[in-house]
């Protein structure tokens, strides 16, 4: 049964992997694709091969402006999220303005952004943040408010302060919304991140794609693409990982 | 014990109608008593519960307990709900000791006695399990040890066997009994099983609905200890017929 199991779970997948490629690359060399077009997977992974020192220093610039973007989504996501919950008032000022902030394409916001703040990584952080915070604003926010009431009326019949409630009753109730957040914003603050490098950088692999493709080095521009996809899924896996620690109760049972 | 006083709560709703969900509610209750609520739904008792716990103002009349007014949350009291509320990040004994800390005793202090209710219980062996790890009776067993661990003098339950099946539901209601015969406490019960009324209380107080008024408060009278077999004693079925003769007269009237 568990061998079944494994079989179904990662055997299967790697092999339509493997298959798909395999497709790919002959396709590549039956129909004559041109490599600029359509380049094969073989000639993908030698560019890449080629380029491992220097795409090292431009996956850590596009690596922190990633991180950068995603723990300021946090900083200021969770904190608004209190807010919002704990006071109608702010909830009514502050709502309409994210959802706002939200409905605005950052793609159009990039170019100003970059205009007013210079060509550094601070552009970047900050449209990978305006990309990444509405998930944990709003999934924090709905977490903070999934409380039972019981459990309100519980603490207030011990006459707990409303701190204590909320460290050790709202807080932890909301976490495994706020994870649920923090994993799409991760993933789209490495979006946020490239968007800026594409507006207009020197560095980064958003900058790697954009000056192979002016090039016609197809094949840089697809590893570039396959290293950026590979780092999304590490950092969603990280943040998955932080969850399980953070959150053991949330592991199905006989997990172990 | 408690002593409510011509007690009425009414309130806005959203559409801003005025519900009147309790009206001149006059009852008395001893110390050491076990006194249960029973009347269909939307008959007020869980709001009952909550005024007499100090977690919402009465609109009218007076509420005591311990012959002090209650204008907010007081010590010395245990509220179990319909649903066991448990925090699911938290191990059965850490749950129980969450009573202890809200109230901020030194829970290290208290372990030995979580340790011991959760015996009484029959939990011994689950404590560091989470509680999605345990049926609903279980949960709600944990529940109520939590409600207990600060021996309170008076204990609020709010259909607190309502979401069990009904074979549970008898297991629950004799360990209470017996729970409540080794620490004798006042316990304000609100149910809507009327044999489940009858099984538990010493003073049945039967309700009318919308607005909430007392029908009536009927003395069960049957000997302690007790068990199922209770449910055969004439005595039981009287209690019983009146209980039902007062909720459905009433609804009958009502047509």
């Amino acid at each position: 049964m568990i061998r079944r199991r494994v079989v179904a779970e990662s055997v299967v997948p790697a092999a339509t992997l493997v298959g798909a490629l395999l497709v790919w690359e002959a396709a590549t060399q039956a129909f004559r694709i041109p490599r600029f077009v359509m380049p094969a997977p073989s000639a993908i992974l030698a560019e890449g091969w080629d380029w491992r020192y220097r795409f090292l220093g431009h996956a850590w610039v596009t690596l922190y402006e990633t991180l950068g973007g995603f723990a300021l989504s946090v900083i200021v996501g969770v904190p608004l999220a209190v807010l919002i919950v704990y006071s109608p008032v702010l909830r009514s000022a502050v709502y309409p303005l994210i959802v706002l902030a939200q409905s605005v394409p950052k793609i159009a916001i990039a170019p100003v952004l970059l205009l007013v703040l210079g060509y550094g990584e601070v552009p970047k952080v900050i449209v990978a943040f305006l990309v990444a915070f509405f998930p944990v604003v709003v999934d924090t926010a709905t977490g903070l408010a999934a409380t039972p009431p019981e459990l309100l009326d519980l603490s207030r019949s011990y006459r707990a302060s409303a701190f204590k409630t909320f460290v050790k009753v709202r807080l932890p109730m909301a976490m495994p919304f706020f994870f649920a957040g923090a994993k799409v914003a991760i993933t789209l603050a490495v979006i946020g991140a490239v968007v800026g490098e594409f507006v207009g950088s020197d560095k980064g692999l958003g900058y790697v794609i954009l000056s192979a493709t002016s090039y016609w080095k197809t094949e840089l521009a697809f590893s570039s693409m396959i290293l950026l996809s590979l780092m999304a899924i590490v950092l969603f896996g990280a943040v998955a990982l932080v969850e399980r620690v953070v959150c053991p109760w949330l592991a199905p049972a006989g997990d172990e | 014990m408690i002593r409510l006083d011509g007690v009425e709560k009414t309130w806005r709703t959203r559409r801003g109608d005025l519900v009147r969900a309790l009206e001149d509610v006059t009852l008395h209750v001893e110390p050491n008593e076990f006194v249960t609520l029973v009347g269909p739904s939307g008959c007020g008792k869980s709001t009952l519960l909550k005024l007499v716990a100090g977690l919402t103002p009465a609109t009218r009349g007076a509420i005591y307990v311990r012959d002090q007014p209650v204008r907010e949350p007081f010590a010395d009291v245990g509220f179990v709900f319909q649903q066991p509320v448990l925090l699911p990040w938290r191990s059965v004994l850490d749950n129980v000791l969450f009573s202890a800390e809200m109230l901020g005793l030194d829970p290290r202090q208290c372990r030995k006695t979580a340790l011991d209710l959760l015996e009484l219980t029959g939990l011994s062996g689950f404590e560091t399990k989470y509680p999605r790890e345990l049926s609903g009776g279980m949960q709600q067993r944990v529940a109520i040890c939590r409600a207990l661990l600060p021996d309170p003098s008076l204990l609020l339950m709010d259909e607190p066997f309502g979401a069990l099946d009904a074979m549970t539901r008898e297991e629950m209601s004799l360990e209470l009994l017996r729970i409540w015969e080794e620490r004798r406490k006042t316990i304000l019960f609100v149910t809507h099983s009327i044999p489940e009324a009858i099984l538990l209380a010493d003073r049945v107080v039967v309700m009318t609905p919308r607005p909430g008024r007392i029908a009536r408060v009927l003395d069960v009278g049957l000997p302690r200890p007790r068990t199922m077999e209770v449910e055969f004693d004439p005595r039981f079925k009287a209690v019983s017929d009146e209980v039902r003769a007062l909720i459905f007269a009433r609804r009958v009237a009502a047509r």
